[in-house]
């Protein structure tokens, strides 16, 4: 492994993790509201709203990211719906993690157990409170190993983010061993990044995890 | 009119599954009433239906002669005047004890939280728990949750309080401790409607025995006539399961 090429491939690296870092925590965070609605509508059983949440919850998690992106980058264009590269990656991660979100924080909130719900109205709370002050949080705590598990997931998935012409860490990781055949530094460097990425937010998530069991 | 809770020709069904039957039903105040009947006879519905966990399909409940079950009444506004307490520990697991008896108060009686905080450390320690109100739940025995579990229906200061064999699924050695603060509570003369199968205890408890069989009242009558003579048959046979003879 030479570290000459290592030293210089890495502007070019840092830029790209930056990039990834960027979509896709903005997509996380897409992901959470879109999830977080569905899963409301769901659990209230919202009348016409929950069979249009059902519909997309199967499409999206049915279907791989790459072809959502496909659709979202090229298939929109093609009716005159023209969208940035970056923004597409967003939509797309957004639109494939609230399909994940959705169905965590709804097995969450109906993983309340009943008598729950039975002490908090034998107490006189309203529906309101008893959602807000019991079922809320519990579900919450509940959902949160299943919530870690789809950050991951989704973070690991904007690797096929480079099908769509972003400057991503994969997409510069081809590129290098395309132009130089420099495979070993370059997938080295690939790993080395995903790794950076990936690992604190494991390490969070079973701190946060621990914090939020009771 | 000394009743404070007054039921009229209950009916409750399951689909087409008839639970309760005409139960009619009279609770003056401060008396302790203890229901008692074979399992699955309806005694859980009946406390359900009085906290209005369950619809009715016919009849009229009552609380300081209004009536609070749909259509005519709306059970919300009183459900806070009726304290239940269940057979499975219920408090809230995500809340420490404390929190878990001053919750409702504050929310529901938008009450002062000095105040309740005081009264809350009052009633826990007179069921002996001051040291566990900055526990949660999980942290605490079976028979030290329902005691909280009562104390979180007490703080609430209700009119009638509803006991669901709240010692059924205790270790026999923490079953005492319960039953001790259920019988303070008597000698408080706090109106309170008990479902056990604690035979000694519902006989040193109560005021009056309901049995119930088959969704009805089969037997209303006070403590010595029922346990010593019991005046029908079913009540006998129920009477005698609970003896035990080589
Ligand atoms: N949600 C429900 N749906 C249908 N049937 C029910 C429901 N709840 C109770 N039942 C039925 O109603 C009847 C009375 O049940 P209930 O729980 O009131 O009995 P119980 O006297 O409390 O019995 P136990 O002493 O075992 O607690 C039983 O036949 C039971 O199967
Ligand atoms: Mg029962």
């Amino acid at each position: 492994m030479d570290v000459e090429v290592i030293k210089s491939y890495l502007p070019n690296f840092i830029k790209a993790f930056f990039l990834t870092i960027k979509i896709g925590w903005i997509g996380i965070a897409l992901a959470f509201i879109i999830g977080i609605v569905c899963a409301f509508i769901l659990y209230f059983k919202v009348p016409v709203f929950s069979g249009f949440v059902k519909g997309y919850v199967e499409l999206f998690r049915n279907t791989p990211l790459l072809v959502q992106l496909f659709f979202i980058y090229y298939g929109l264009p093609a009716i005159g719906v023209k969208i940035p590269a970056e923004l597409c990656g967003i939509l797309g991660l957004g639109l494939l993690g609230g399909s994940y979100m959705a169905e965590s924080f709804r097995s969450g909130l109906e993983a309340v157990p009943v008598i729950q719900t039975e002490s908090a109205l034998s107490l006189g709370m309203t529906r309101r409170q008893l959602f807000i002050y019991v079922i809320l949080p519990q579900a919450f705590s509940i959902s949160v190993p299943a919530i870690v598990a789809n950050i991951i997931f989704l973070l690991k998935e904007t690797s096929v983010f480079s099908a769509i012409s972003l400057m991503d860490l994969m997409f510069t990781a081809k590129d290098y061993i395309g132009l130089y055949y420099n495979t070993f530094e370059s997938l080295f460097l690939l790993v080395i990044f995903y790794i950076v990425m990936l690992l604190p937010v494991s390490f969070a998530g079973s701190i946060i995890e621990r914090k939020c069991s009771f | 009119m000394d009743e404070i809770l007054k039921i009229e020709h209950l009916n409750k069904k399951f689909d087409d599954l008839t639970v309760l039957e005409d139960i009619s039903l009279e609770v003056k105040k401060g008396e302790v009433v203890v229901v008692v009947g074979p399992s699955g006879c309806g005694k859980s519905t009946f406390l359900r239906c009085i906290n209005g966990l369950e619809t009715i399909q016919d009849g009229k409940i009552l609380l300081d002669g209004e009536t609070v079950n749909p259509p005519l009444g709306n059970i919300k506004n009183y459900r806070e005047k009726i304290g239940m307490v269940f057979q499975s520990y219920d408090l809230f697991p995500h809340k420490t004890i404390i929190e878990n008896l001053m919750l409702a108060p504050l929310k529901v009686q938008k009450r002062n939280k000095v105040e309740v905080r005081k009264e809350a450390e009052e009633l826990l320690e007179k069921v002996g728990l001051s040291s566990k109100k900055d526990n949660y739940p999980r942290q605490l025995s079976g028979g030290q949750k329902q005691r909280v579990a009562i104390v979180r229906a007490l703080i609430m200061h209700p009119e009638v309080l509803l006991f669901d064999e709240v010692t059924a699924a205790l270790d026999p050695e923490m079953v005492r401790e319960v039953l001790d603060v259920i019988m303070e509570l008597a000698r408080q003369n706090r109106t309170m409607l008990i479902v056990t199968h604690e035979m000694a205890f519902a006989k040193a408890v109560a005021d009056r025995v309901i049995f119930m069989d088959g969704g009805v009242i089969v037997e209303d009558t006070d403590p010595k006539s029922f346990f010593e003579n019991p005046a029908t048959e079913r009540a006998k046979k129920f009477l005698s399961t609970f003896e035990y003879n080589e």
